[in-house]
């Protein structure tokens, strides 16, 4: 570990320059930097941490990308774009405009100006650095400081007005890039050459960010400042104590969200005349039945991951209680409900959040369905179809003689050019198909009865309970689970050189009995998640960074 | 990033032989200094030029919309025939296709970033390279207070086909309340207004700006290549909103054409086709107004998905599926659904030519100013075939392109289109696209 890391110290050449040797190549590490844009619920979990939740945020976030499988990869491709930052101007001014109103001024403001109508340097001072301080998540540097007084100060004087400069001040620093992304720094690692260590404030960030999906708080800030962070004890300390936080449930939502494929839920609609009882609301609780039902059972519960796929026990609202067509209470909102023992819904697969966001908005698809198991909860890869294929036989959707999706995807499949990738998804998604697309259970389709016999890879089942049992036995669910919450972590797609460190994941989390927050705690407390190998940066460094070896400086070229 | 623009100065002069060779290498307002079109009648101002895109997903039915001559034509195919008010005005472009160089086709994807940005995806990934809206945007819209409006009619932000590359795609507006307080909210200056007052406000984000805007050398100096080049986009986009801060600080010199649209309220969004065709229909009138008012030189529509997910109130398929499941018609020889989706497709397109032709400007209309470029994903949706994909240009850019013409080129690639719009435009190249798709043949009998 670096001695220097307690401190701030930017990755500057002179940062590289005592790292870098020649001839480090080799190393078994591969994290690499990563900037990603942050996201809307992490603006909004900043901003209501920071300022609390009384400030209206409002405004239209830039969309996300997916990248292999993830938006948190995704989130360090993309930039932002000038009509994006049109809206990041116009939400940053709209929340400073209220920080120093005078509705919030006296408790989000620590000092009163020597007069309201003049600058006045010292208690804007005051103000900027706390505030910068948790808004870029590591301390301003002096110069800084001075820098975001003087707009204070210069608009204070220019409008008259103390406030009125300090927000223009406060807008400055939420349209920074050290805002907007999750800045890494790094520094030389003193017990190895060959790596690049996170700094203290920017190893806070990646836990905050991971653990809570939000910024690192002010206890977290104080422990990378007083050094906590520089030992594995210290960080090890600082972990246990966030896992242990409710706030842990922010995180792991925020993983399955993103791994469940949950922004689709923006653009999720279902034909009004076909299933009126399908609104916005419904795939709104719909999303959040399965967040609830997932950090309760892998956190609260401590269940064992595998049980997603057949735990009973969810939470209903009076609304999802009219589509999945039981009794809840309807004076309370969120409840806890225990699907009973053989009742043909178990597990997150039968949930409405799985059944209807891979679905048509008219009628069910076991293809999409199946498709999206393999895909997002297997890590397979499911093949794009061919690009020249006629869908005569799909074509006879009109046939009074094909009345269920089974029929019409047999018949699809009997084309030996389609069969090839419909075998992979639809055996699994025909399990599923006596949910129709709004979620809602039935036994008939057009009148003939639904057969939901599936099969994968080889095991032969019946219906979504079969299909979950099924799922809770196969090894692809979690190594699935562990490439994604490692990547997730990280912040990009895992490479080879990962695979020494995934395996031992991989142990730890079966040892554990599948226990998520187990796996949480593993791969926050691994050297690989604080460090980068310096080779790496190589390839990324800005050409005219010079970097020293041992014998001779030599220019590093991308 | 693989450079996609490839000139030497003789091949954009070969380029722009015949067309706008006044715009090579002189400064944007130059551009606008068009000797082949016309200028204002009355007071001889150099008339801006403007530039659209329309894009919809799932194609048309082959044989149904292409005119049946080329050169001068008398008749649309049937599925056009709702711009007929406008043959005169538009260029149909049939027989050209996406090469895809053996990668795998990303259906309903490959052919519409071809289209737009002359390369073709390896995986569901967009490439590095820009769609070329964004290109003639940063020649011809840097004066104007939006570089570009983006709308998207089904509802959805990344529905926009406008992208900078792989990092940047701009974000479509999906509610046309958003859009009309963007463009003609608080911050609207009408130019038409005797009263002028700068706001001492944005005097000071002005100013303040620069404690960001000074930061970026710095910051460029301390990350690697990939990180520079999104820092770096971050920095153009900043120095967009200093810009649009720098507008609102002046006068506006008076514009004849400029008047505020009606208000709107809040609205449905979603994929229902008459929910998509109202919201197409009043974005169209806040689109409208901001060209004629020089708020913005560059529109972009999405009218849908690639992977169309328009839908009929009441129907299990959406259009997306029509294309694929719909049996051709036996009697008809083609597929009836289709032809309804499409019908409604290009009957909104209708609406939002009308409304560009509706406002008189100097000798001509808005319209005549601008160059609306229409494409899809798709020749053939039903089996995602990539060749005779639908494309069309309406209006000639204040007189840069003939008009009234059908180009059939068969098996050129999609490209061609592109790099004619890109030179009508006044961008500088000679070469656009990459592999197969790569191309220098100027559409020639369209560049006036």
């Amino acid at each position: 570990m670096a001695e220097n890391a307690g401190m701030f110290v930017k990755w500057t050449s002179a940062a590289v320059a005592t790292a870098t040797l020649v001839g480090v190549a080799g190393t078994a590490l591969s994290a690499e930097i990563t900037r990603g844009r942050l996201n809307e619920v992490q603006y909004r979990r900043i901003v209501a941490d920071v300022f609390g939740p009384s400030i209206d945020i409002g405004g239209r976030f830039e969309p996300e990308v997916r990248r292999d499988g993830l938006m948190a990869v995704g989130a360090g491709f993309v930039s932002v774009t000038p009509s994006g930052m049109e809206e990041f101007d116009k939400i940053a001014r709209n929340i400073a405009q209220q920080v120093v109103s005078e509705e919030h001024r006296a408790s989000l403001i620590p000092c009163t100006p020597s007069a309201p109508n003049k600058a006045d340097a010292k208690c804007a001072g005051t103000f900027l650095s706390e505030a910068g301080k948790l808004l870029f998540r590591r301390p301003l540097s002096n110069s800084e400081v001075k820098d975001y007084v003087k707009v204070a100060s210069q608009s204070a004087d220019k409008l008259g007005d103390f406030y009125a400069g300090l927000g223009t001040a406060l807008w400055t620093l939420m349209v920074s890039p050290e805002f907007l992304f999750q800045q890494e720094h790094l520094v030389a690692d003193a017990d190895n050459p060959a790596l690049l260590e996170l700094d203290a404030y920017s190893k806070a960030s990646r836990l905050s960010f991971l653990l809570w999906n939000a910024a690192p708080s002010p206890e977290l800030l104080a422990a990378a400042e007083n050094g906590d962070l520089n030992t594995m004890e210290g960080v090890t300390r600082q972990v246990d104590k966030m896992l242990a936080s409710p706030r842990l449930a922010d995180g792991i939502r925020s993983f399955f969200a993103d791994m469940l494929g949950f922004d689709e839920f923006d653009s999720l609609a279902k034909d009004s005349e076909l299933f009126p009882k399908f609104s916005f609301q419904v795939a709104n609780d719909a999303r959040e039945q399965t967040l609830r039902t997932l950090a309760d059972h892998l956190v609260v519960q401590k269940g064992d991951y595998r049980d997603i796929f057949t735990t009973r026990r969810t939470f209903l609202t009076p609304l999802l209680g009219s589509i999945y067509g039981v009794a809840v209470n309807p004076d309370a909102a969120w409840q806890v409900y225990e699907f009973p023992e053989g009742d043909p819904r178990s597990g997150i697969l039968s949930q409405v959040s799985f059944t209807a966001l891979h679905s048509h908005p008219g009628r069910t698809s076991p293809t999409l369905r199946g498709k999206a198991l393999r895909e997002l909860l297997m890590c397979q890869i499911v093949p794009q179809p061919p690009g020249a294929v006629d869908f005569t036989l799909v074509d006879e959707t009109d046939n009074s003689q094909f009345k269920t999706a089974r029929d019409r995807l047999d018949a699809h499949a009997a084309e030996p050019m389609c069969a090839g990738c419909h075998r992979i998804t639809d055996p699994m998604g025909l399990a599923l198909e006596k949910f129709d697309t709004s979620g809602q259970y039935r036994m008939t389709e057009h009148g003939a009865t639904i057969d939901t016999s599936g099969a994968l890879d080889g095991v032969n089942f019946d219906g979504a309970v079969g299909l979950g049992q099924t799922l809770q036995d196969h090894p692809a669910p979690t190594d699935c689970v562990v490439n994604r919450l490692l990547s997730f972590s990280v912040g990009r797609a895992l490479t080879k050189a990962d695979d020494p460190w995934v395996a031992r994941l991989q142990s730890v989390f079966a040892d554990s009995g599948y226990q998520f927050p187990a796996l949480l705690r593993e791969i926050v407390t691994s050297e690989e998640f604080y460090h980068v190998p310096a080779e790496s940066m190589r390839t990324q460094a800005a050409p005219y960074v010079k970097m020293a070896s041992d014998t001779s400086t030599q220019e590093i070229r991308k | 990033m693989i450079p996609l623009r490839k000139m030497n100065r003789r091949t954009a002069l070969r380029g722009m032989m015949g067309g706008a060779a006044v715009t090579v290498g002189l400064p944007i307002l130059d551009c606008f200094l068009n000797e082949n079109g016309t200028a204002f009648a009355a007071t001889n101002a150099p008339r801006p030029v403007r530039f659209g895109t329309w894009f919809w997903g799932c194609g048309l039915n082959p044989g149904r919309w292409e005119p049946t001559t080329v050169g001068e034509f008398t008749e649309f195919g049937p599925e056009l025939a709702v711009l007929d008010p406008f043959k005169s005005k538009v260029n149909v472009y049939s027989g050209m296709k996406t090469f895809l160089d053996g990668k795998p086709n990303g259906v309903h994807f490959s052919g519409a970033i071809c289209c737009t940005t002359g390369a073709v995806p390896t995986d569901l990934v967009p490439t590095d390279h820009p769609s070329f809206d964004t290109v003639i945007a940063d020649t011809i819209g840097q004066r104007s207070r939006f570089r570009s409006l983006e709308v998207a009619c089904t509802g959805v932000a990344s529905h926009s086909q406008s992208r900078r590359g792989a990092s940047a795609l701009n974000p479509a507006e999906v509610s046309p309340l958003a859009l009309y307080q963007r463009v003609f909210g608080d911050e609207f200056i009408d130019p038409n207004s005797a009263e002028f007052t700068p706001d001492p406000k944005v005097m000071v984000r002005k100013s303040a700006l620069s404690v960001v805007t000074d930061k970026r050398k710095e910051l460029l100096k301390q990350v690697g290549a990939a990180d520079r080049e999104r820092l770096d986009q971050y920095f153009t986009s900043l120095r967009e909103l200093e810009q649009q801060l720098d507008l609102q600080l002046r006068k506006p010199a008076p514009i004849e054409t400029c008047t505020i649209p009606e208000s709107v309220t809040e609205k449905e969004i979603g994929t229902e086709i008459e929910t998509v065709k109202e919201n197409c229909r009043l974005f169209s009138k806040i689109l409208t107004h901001a060209v004629a008012c020089d708020q913005t030189r560059v529109i972009n529509i999405a009218f849908a998905d690639a992977t169309s997910s328009l839908r009929v109130i009441g129907g299990t398929q959406s259009h997306h599926e029509f294309t694929h499941e719909e049996p051709v018609d036996p009697i008809l020889g083609y597929q009836p659904g289709v032809a309804e989706f499409n019908a409604h497709i290009m009957g909104s397109f209708a609406g939002v030519l009308a409304d560009l032709d509706g406002v008189k400007e100097g000798d001509g209309t808005l319209l005549d100013s601008m160059i609306m470029f229409a494409s899809t994903d798709h020749g053939y949706a039903k089996v995602h075939g990539l060749e005779n994909m639908p494309l069309m240009s309406i209006g000639s850019g204040s007189g840069r392109l003939n008009t009234g013409l059908h180009v059939n080129a068969v098996g050129d690639p999609v490209t061609r289109v592109g790099l004619t719009m890109q030179q009508a435009m006044g961008v500088p190249i000679g070469t656009w696209g990459t592999l197969s798709n790569e191309t220098s043949k100027t559409i020639t009998e369209v560049i006036a």
